[in-house]
């Protein structure tokens, strides 16, 4: 039974990593910039979450509009979406389209999105202050037990957001005439606009999708966590890159694999030794697949001309 | 075009460069400072912004009365803050700016032992004293006689958290859940273990697991926890963190006590843990509900300032900066050179036996430890932390 | 005589410093910026070995810090302190002096020999593949070190004072401040020459087009070995250095955010630059300094700045140039072989 039992954790923090490699994924596909503020983006996402449903909901010594929980939580996924998206896109806007414009080797627009993630957490720490927020209750928790196998309600719907989620932008990427501008970017920045494609826009989509996705993570993030502080995207940023890389970047199915990956090896270390090694094993293993998959799982060799 | 930008950046890197070394302060011989080596930014950023609030108060009531009087005397307290970023070399750098730069009398920090062991090296070379509230490593003031601290030791906690769940719970068996990374988490962890297997025999700790500083997920860890079956789970971590394990924990069809450290002792807790938390125990300083006089003056001076209970770290801060200025008043004088100052300060401090605090009675034997009581609280329903027990040191 | 300008001045500078710091012109807290600097120099500089001159994207260098900085304390404890693993001191205080810098090379050793967990996956693995490979070591190092109980685990590691406080015993004179300014000394030395020299050549042809440094009869792989190893086991320099200038080392130190401040100093100075790393440690270093009466706002205007300043200048303060190309008449100043 506890076997059942770590499968099922292992799914959920596995769509948690996956939710979020996407958004990495997805830039990177276009871009090959690794944004390494979206980590951050995500913590902001949460953000915005929690205030948009303590607005609706009232309570915590606001003024809000007194609405039904799940209520709030229909108008709070949308909205959260769109304001989440909106950070991204200032971001390329503001920091990353500049620098390209000028030439700028990748590795410095990377180096940016670094330093725009730490400007978000402590411009986050020196506005709201060092208190962590505690995120609402917007869906009444229901533990359901099988023969010892405890699951929640949150926990399903979070495992079913990553792959819905997965298949629509599986859908967006390889169906539509956007997911084919976006992948004819990643394969020749310059042909593209040639062949009448708006660079910028498409550009502009993809951030407005990836930073979407970390909205969404981030909203169902709080909601499993209800805890919020500036620096929660850090590390869960980090791991989520890793996972993006290990599974293939560029790839969204490398990063729905290796999101899921991950949280399967993070904790069936756990499961099998013991927890203090967990950091030690679960990352001698993605290094050993790295060694012998240097491409990640889904990744394809870049053809290199002579 | 190219050149002149290069050319223009150099010259304002000399520049900074040449401001940064003629950096310096005056001396006023009416004022008396203290430095403050906190984590305001970085992991524990609450934790610095509590201390940093507490001195603030103290500072504004001292001054508010013209000042701290010495040998007939008042002089104005003067309080500068170092961010140290919860990094032990900006710990460092920062004791160093504050003794050599800023001419500090004391230095009040840093929390984290992570910071003040360094910090505490540097302060004992140059001969400043230093008060750290926080600390619980033994290390921080070993052989240090310029360094004191206001906490009692992770050894003394550890016994009075498994003696109180044995006799409170009847319990027989016990699992750890604890942060790796954070060396307080551990330590504590650690004595616990080896103190409740003295007392239950071997293997009575069930399960010993650990996750890392910035974790939210314990499922994995708390799915063997449960599935070793324990009469209890201590948990000797930080209250953000605590507050999801318990919530966690109840997920996963817990529905055994737990039992707590100095650590969770936050006003924030309740607002994050909410009603999951009701009914557990934890070992700490103070309890803040059912505090009287002192205490509960401060809890609600603080509380009415800055808008909340304040957490044990702002208690202890205010106890420590006290501690220093009972010391510099006890000297008796000030001196005008402030090495001889420093010297006076602390053998006024190592001088001081016994300590009327708001987190207790303090007994310093010499070694810069004080000997202090610990009390077990109970969350109550309202989520008030209340007096259970009180454990002293024999 | 003109030739040898840089140089003498070089030595004279070092002398200055050392002798104003002993007379206390220059007091405690400069010496310690300065001497933080030595480290983000030496660490500024090896890094840009492999980002810059390489063209890798290493984000790990912090790992290698941790290695060597814990290899060498333990060296230099297990001698001159007493500890809890051997007892009383090995050797006595006296030999600190010589011993010290042994261990400053063993703590180097290991870390360069750590380096290739890192060297070996890139004979294969390249780019952002290869990044991943990079922050997994340092993680496994920092787990690693966190499950040593023997070398305090995550409560951290001290004892490194006895060691100074032996040197300085024999001679009361700034002995770290000393050691610091050589060891970046030699640091950049050994890179400038590496780099000019016809093998260290191969370094920026990797970079440039791996296929055909191949076929111009450069040995990638070992190239790769050498860059790697070359450029952590300085990493590792620069990690016993730190950890006597604290006297105390904890693996928390070495995390994921001391690499990144390796790797901005980099990418501000410029990849493929050692004038520009130089100058991007020292003004990073300066800049972390004097901005601390921001309190929280520092890390608000740190990044902000670096990002205007990357908007400004996208390819580094000073590109892949260094000081002398810009100077042209800087080189009448110094020799270089």
């Amino acid at each position: 039974m506890e076997f059942f039992q770590h499968i099922l954790n292992a799914l959920q923090f596995g769509s948690f990593y996956a939710l979020i490699a996407l958004g990495y994924t997805l830039v990177y596909g276009v871009l090959r910039l690794i944004n390494f503020a979206h980590g951050d983006i995500f913590m902001v996402g949460a953000y915005i979450a929690y205030f948009v449903a303590v607005l609706l909901l009232g309570g915590e010594g606001m003024h809000g509009l007194g609405l039904s929980p799940a209520l709030t939580l229909a108008i709070t996924v949308p909205v959260t979406m769109i304001l989440t998206s909106l950070v991204g896109v200032t971001l390329e806007r503001t920091m990353y389209r500049p620098l390209r414009r000028k030439g700028a080797d990748r590795l410095y627009v990377v180096i940016t999105a670094l330093m725009a993630g730490l400007m978000l957490e402590n411009g986050n720490l020196a506005l709201l202050g060092a208190s962590r927020k505690s995120f609402p209750e917007l869906m009444e928790k229901v533990v359901w037990t099988f023969g010892g196998v405890s699951v929640t309600n949150l926990k399903v719907v979070v495992i079913v957001a990553a792959i819905v989620v997965f298949v629509l932008l599986e859908f967006i990427v390889t169906k539509t005439k956007i997911g084919m501008a976006m992948r004819g970017i990643s394969y020749d920045k310059f042909a593209i606009p040639l062949m009448g494609i708006p660079l910028d826009t498409i550009i502009v989509v993809t951030f407005i999708l990836g930073s979407s996705m970390a909205g969404l993570a981030g909203i169902l993030y709080a909601m499993s966590y209800p805890i919020l502080e500036p620096y929660m995207g850090a590390l869960i940023g980090w791991k989520a890159f890793i996972a993006a890389v290990v599974g293939g970047i560029g790839d969204i199915r490398g990063a729905i694999v290796g999101g899921f990956l991950l949280g399967f090896i993070e904790i069936g270390v756990v499961a099998v030794f013991p927890s203090t090694l967990r950091d030690l094993f679960a990352f001698s293993v993605l290094l050993g697949i790295l060694w012998l998959k240097p491409t990640g799982l889904f990744g394809v060799a870049q053809t290199t001309k002579i | 075009m190219k050149r002149m930008t290069i050319k223009v950046l150099l010259v304002v890197l000399a520049m900074a460069l040449g401001a940064f070394a003629l950096m310096g302060c005056g001396q006023d011989s009416n004022v008396i400072k203290i430095g403050f080596n906190l984590e305001l930014t970085g992991d524990i950023p609450k934790v610095g912004e509590a201390s940093k609030f507490a001195a603030e108060m103290l500072k504004e009531d001292i001054n508010s009365k013209g000042g701290l009087e010495v040998g007939g005397k008042k002089y104005k307290l003067e309080f500068v803050y170092q961010d140290n970023e919860a990094k032990a070399d900006s710990a460092v750098n920062a004791a160093l700016k504050l003794i050599t730069q800023d001419s500090v009398v004391a230095i009040v920090g840093p929390n984290s032992s992570k910071q003040a062991i360094p910090a505490g090296g540097v302060c004992n070379d140059n001969q400043t004293p230093m008060v750290s509230p926080w600390s619980t490593n033994p290390d921080t003031t070993k052989d240090r006689p310029w360094v004191f601290r206001a906490a009692f030791l992770d050894p003394f906690q550890g016994p009075v958290a498994a003696n109180f769940a044995a006799k409170q719970f009847g319990a027989k068996t016990a699992a750890v859940l604890f942060d790796i990374a954070n060396d307080y988490s551990k330590g504590l962890a650690e004595i616990f273990k080896t103190e409740w297997e003295k007392k239950a025999g071997a293997g009575t700790v069930v399960a010993f697991e650990s996750h890392g500083t910035k974790d939210q997920d314990f499922s994995a860890q708390l799915t063997k926890i449960v599935a070793a079956k324990p009469d209890f789970i201590f948990v000797p971590d930080n209250y953000n963190q605590v507050a999801l394990i318990i919530k966690q924990a109840h997920d996963l069809g817990y529905k055994g006590p737990f039992m707590g450290s100095d650590a969770w002792g936050s006003a924030e807790l309740m607002t994050l843990c909410g009603k999951d938390c009701i009914g557990q125990f934890f070992s700490t300083h103070y309890a803040a509900a059912g505090a009287q006089g002192a205490t509960k003056e401060f809890i609600d001076r603080y509380n009415t300032k800055y808008k909340y209970v304040p957490d044990d770290v702002a208690a202890l801060t205010w106890d420590a900066t006290r501690l220093v200025l009972q010391a510099i008043q006890e000297a008796g004088k000030v001196e005008k050179d402030i090495k001889a100052e420093r010297k006076l300060v602390r053998d006024a401090l190592a001088n001081i036996k016994e300590f009327a605090g708001i987190t207790g009675t303090m007994k310093f034997h010499g070694t810069g430890d004080p000997d202090k009581c610990a009390v077990v609280v109970q969350i109550s329903p309202e989520g008030k932390f209340e007096f259970k027990e009180s454990v002293c040191p024999q | 005589m003109q030739k040898h300008t840089f140089t003498i001045s070089l030595f004279a500078g070092i002398f200055l410093l050392t002798v104003l710091a002993q007379f206390g012109v220059i007091n405690q807290y400069l010496v310690s910026v300065i001497m933080l600097m030595g480290v983000n120099i030496i660490l500024s500089t090896s890094l840009n070995l492999v980002n810059g001159y390489m063209g890798e994207f290493s984000c790990g260098h912090g790992g290698f810090m941790c290695v060597g900085a814990y290899v060498s304390s333990v060296v230099t404890v297990l001698c001159f302190s007493k500890n809890h693993i051997l007892g009383a001191p090995l050797l006595p205080p006296s030999l600190a002096l010589l011993a010290f810098p042994l261990a400053l090379a063993a703590g180097a050793a290991v870390a360069a020999v750590a380096g290739l967990v890192v060297a070996i996956p890139s004979f294969k693995t390249r780019g952002d593949y290869l990044a991943i490979i990079t922050l997994a070591a340092n993680y496994i190092v920092i787990s690693a070190i966190d499950n040593m109980e023997i070398i305090g685990g995550p409560r951290g590691f001290m004892g490194m004072n006895a060691t100074v406080n032996g040197m300085e015993g024999l001679l009361d004179i700034p002995w770290m401040l000393l050691w610091v300014l050589s060891g970046t000394v030699f640091t950049v030395w050994l890179l400038r020459r590496f780099v000019s020299s016809t093998l260290g050549k191969g370094v920026p042809a990797i970079a440039q087009d791996e296929i055909a440094a191949e076929i111009m009869s450069v040995d990638t792989n070992r190239m790769k070995l050498i860059a790697f190893m070359l450029s952590s086991g300085l990493a590792g320099l620069a990690g016993g250095l730190f950890a006597h200038i604290l006297g105390y080392v904890n693996p928390h130190s070495f995390d994921i955010m001391k690499s990144t401040e390796v790797m901005v100093m980099v990418y501000l100075g410029g990849m493929g630059s050692l004038s520009g790393a130089t100058l991007s440690a020292i003004l990073f270093t300066v800049l972390l300094e004097v901005l601390r009466p921001l309190e929280i706002w520092k890390w608000v205007v740190i990044p902000l700045l670096l990002i205007l300043l990357m908007q400004f200048r996208p390819e580094g303060i000073m590109g892949n140039k260094e000081l002398s190309d810009l100077f042209p008449k800087l080189k009448k100043y110094y020799s270089f072989k």
